[in-house]
């Protein structure tokens, strides 16, 4: 233990992570979009582009992963992977949010109207 | 500190280190982010870095990944763990020995340093940056969680004398 000093450095570095990213945070939330479309891309390369009108059940990556759409909204329901992180993920609404599988190399991201791969939150 | 005590104190830490991996693995996940996670195991990480040393901490931390992977995940959940566990002890290590922050601070910047060596995982594996978008919501629960493993590793550190 170093003492009073240490612990001033201590809490200069905690106020200023919170802030930095809780203001980050709060910038994603204001800005956020309703997303149009999702892509889903295995191995970073695009695979597919589904609407999130077109509501129904994907079958990813040859059935390692499957993607249901509905009240436009994406989520992923079920996966053949272990940890399962993608199916935690929940649903997916807003552009830039994406369920990830990394067994799988499967990464399912909500794009905006121009779908190029520019239209993260800027 | 005679060798076999230290072989057997060091094995104790591995122990509990893969015992809060556990508890953690078995809690509900509190928020939809992926990554998002408490890292209850760096409570023995942090003990071992203050009481035996960098090269003790590195071995408590590595053990633990493997040993918690091969029990419970997969290889990439290894590589991943692995990962994200050397960015955040280098950091560790290094804060320690040249910074006046004292095992609170050190904590922090080891549980922020550890989510965001996973993502930069995540995005080579996926060939895509994309998930960077989780960035905030990850630093910030590094943060939180930092504190809240830092001040029970403080604790730990006062009341455990080597």
């Amino acid at each position: 233990m170093k003492g009073q000093k240490g612990f001033l450095f201590d809490i200069i570095l905690i106020v200023s992570l919170i802030v930095i990213s809780a203001s980050a945070v709060a910038c994603l939330f204001i800005f956020r979009r309703e997303g149009k479309s999702v892509s889903v891309e295995i191995d970073g390369e695009r695979v597919a582009l589904y609407s999130l009108e077109d509501e129904g059940e994907y079958i990813l990556n040859g059935g390692t992963n499957i993607l249901v759409i509905e009240n436009g909204e994406a989520y992923i329901s079920e996966a053949d992977c272990p940890d399962r992180t993608c199916m935690r993920t929940g649903s997916l609404r807003h552009v830039g949010q994406s369920a990830v599988c990394l067994p799988n190399r499967v990464s399912v991201t909500v794009v905006g109207d121009d779908a190029s791969g520019v239209d993260l939150v800027s | 500190m005679k060798k076999t005590q230290k072989l057997s104190l060091l094995a104790m830490t591995v122990a509990v280190a893969m015992l809060l991996s556990f508890i953690e693995s078995r809690l509900p996940a509190f928020t939809a982010i992926p990554g998002v996670k408490i890292g209850l195991a760096n409570i023995a990480v942090m003990f071992a870095l203050y009481r035996f040393g960098a090269k003790e901490a590195a071995l408590v931390s590595l053990v633990r990944v493997v040993l918690i992977s091969l029990l419970f995940g997969s290889l990439v959940s290894m590589l991943y763990g692995l990962c994200g566990g050397a960015v955040s002890l280098l950091i560790m290590i290094i804060l320690k020995r040249f910074s006046p922050l004292s095992p609170l601070g050190v904590s922090v910047a080891g549980g922020v340093a550890h989510n965001a060596a996973q993502i930069g995982v995540a995005c080579l594996l996926l060939g895509t940056a994309r998930i960077a978008y989780y960035l905030p919501f990850l630093i910030l629960s590094g943060t939180l969680s930092g504190v809240a493993v830092g001040i029970c590793a403080a604790v730990l550190i006062k009341r455990i004398k080597s």
